[in-house]
């Protein structure tokens, strides 16, 4: 496979893996009863929008599918790095009802030959003396990394550390740190 | 499994194998021409041929970073530039390469590396200024196939029956010299009645297969960039950015002065576009496709994500309204 891809010039995409989302309420729950880090009740999708009207149309049907029926409220934004930002803003107590409209996102771009774009989920929590940490998700990998923004482009490394450590039995946490990509000022963190 | 945009250009691939193929045998005829011609010989040249190829692409990464002066830089020197590449590698999935600056106004950009792991994506300085955001990543993303396909190794290998051709000219001459004596008489002797000297039939065939090589290899290194340019296309998403950005890439480096382009002449085969005079260089000859074929490509791809799919079941890939490959103006081969 890899030397016929060789000579042919071409790579495969990897296909994202959408149903590990799904491991993310258990993981809220470990950093409530653990640490007192809340769910602030907001979750994005992150994803590469491809030119034309085809994943416009992808875009806004999942957006109106999430607000359908008094659903979160919806905000769009596009960043520095051309990166298209879906933020949901649920209630802090419904953090599966998050995930199920993140992955409706997911899937919506999938079944229209998108998937390819997205780069990553994140949900985002804090606690009372206003620490924010985020899980962001890695479609292509599988994988989860805490990401704890301590300004426009500092980290904290030590709580990440310790978030990998507290959550490695409830998600599969992403092992090499080179990967562990910063989204500095990411919409809804 | 969900649908695929991907454009399957089997004309593209099958042109690409046949080229590949062609040269594969090319090297073959040339090592059994040498065993029969020079048979005390043979074994040295291939292998000597082969150590230049292997050393060629062994020590890549560093012959071209030294090349071009560029220089690694870090995620603290440059935060956009990696923060970029970050992003195209965790979508890609593949492993990041390291990130190269070379300071200098000529607008390019290249990878280079024996393997995934030791690559280097290179940008200039130049680049980065005539480029908007957008446009570097989609050139970024183009030099990430190449990384991705492999390009330095299919080259180098490509290349090899090329070296061992040009090496034996070289010996051939110093053969009219008189260094070649032992195999020569014993060619005399024992396969050549005729009496032509067997330094002269080395030389001829060796400059045929030189020759045929050269634009073989040529022929193959544009359609790999074809094939950088789709998958880089696929891999932003945004196709128009990478058309935006080769024409004005291809705008500039006609304007630069030559005295600026022959410092970098070794380098054509992996820059994003050649450093070299677009009018000075013909179609058969040149490492690159014209601007012409590239955007063709690109506006194909641009159609297939811009078409409305209607949530249907999956129906296999999509094959563009013009075929397989009728999009795509017949490569030089063809005409």
């Amino acid at each position: 496979m890899g030397l016929w891809n060789v000579i042919r010039g071409r790579s495969d995409s990897t296909a994202p893996n959408l149903d590990s989302l799904f491991a993310l309420p258990g993981a809220a729950i470990t950093l409530q009863t653990s640490i007192d880090l809340n769910p602030t009740g907001v979750g994005s999708v992150c994803y590469r929008a491809a030119e034309g009207a085809a994943a416009a149309a992808t875009q806004s049907d999942a957006v109106s599918l999430i607000e359908a029926d008094n659903g979160p409220k919806v905000e769009t934004s596009v960043d520095s790095f051309g990166f298209t930002w879906l933020v949901v803003r649920s209630t802090p107590d419904d953090v599966s009802g998050l995930v199920t409209d993140l992955h409706a996102v997911n899937s919506g771009l999938e079944t229209q030959g998108f998937s390819s774009g997205l780069l990553c989920s994140m949900v985002a929590f804090a606690d009372a003396s206003g620490r924010k940490a985020a899980l962001v998700y890695l479609y292509k990998q599988g994988t989860f990394y805490p990401f704890a923004p301590t300004g426009p482009s500092t980290r904290d490394g030590l709580f990440e550390r310790q978030l990998r450590d507290l959550l490695s039995s409830d998600l599969r946490i992403e092992p090499d740190i080179a990967r562990w990509m910063p989204v500095w000022g990411a919409p809804g963190l | 499994m969900a649908q695929s945009r991907f454009i399957k250009d089997t004309g593209l691939t099958a042109r690409m194998t046949a080229v590949m193929f062609l040269l594969g045998a090319l090297f073959v005829a040339l090592i059994v021409v040498l065993m029969y011609a020079l048979p005390g010989y043979a074994v040295v040249i291939a292998i000597v041929g082969l150590g230049i190829a292997w050393g060629q692409w062994y020590f890549s990464d560093r012959v071209a970073m030294r090349a071009m002066r560029a220089r690694e830089v870090t995620a603290e020197e440059a935060p956009e530039l990696h923060g970029m590449i970050d992003r195209l590698c965790t979508m890609a999935d593949m492993r990041k390469p390291r990130v190269a600056i070379a300071d200098t106004p000529l607008p390019n950009a290249f990878a280079t590396g024996r393997s995934p792991k030791r690559s280097v994506v290179c940008v200039t300085t130049g680049i980065m200024q005539t480029l908007n955001a957008e446009e570097l990543e989609g050139v970024i993303a183009h030099e990430l196939s190449h990384v991705a396909h492999r390009d330095v190794l299919v080259m180098t290998v490509a290349s090899s029956a090329g070296i061992i051709a040009g090496l034996l000219t070289r010996g051939a001459q110093y053969g009219g010299l008189g260094l070649f004596g032992g195999g020569g008489r014993r060619g005399n002797n024992n396969n050549n009645p005729a009496g032509v000297p067997v330094w002269v039939i080395a030389l001829v065939v060796s400059l045929i297969v030189y020759a045929v090589s050269f634009l073989l290899t040529r022929m193959l290194s544009r359609y790999r960039e074809l094939c950088a340019d789709r998958s880089g296309a696929y891999l932003t998403q945004k196709p128009s950015a990478l058309a935006s950005a080769l024409q004005k890439i291809s705008g500039e480096i006609a304007n630069t002065p030559q005295r600026d382009l022959r410092a970098s002449q070794s380098m054509n085969a992996f820059f994003i576009a050649p450093a070299v005079r677009g009018l000075s260089m013909n179609a058969i000859t040149s490492t690159h496709p014209s601007l012409e074929q590239r955007l063709d490509q690109l506006a194909r791809i641009a159609a297939e994500l811009g078409r409305p799919m209607d949530g249907g079941p999956a129906t296999g890939p999509f094959d563009g309204p013009l075929g397989p490959s009728g999009g795509l103006p017949p490569g030089p081969a063809g005409g």
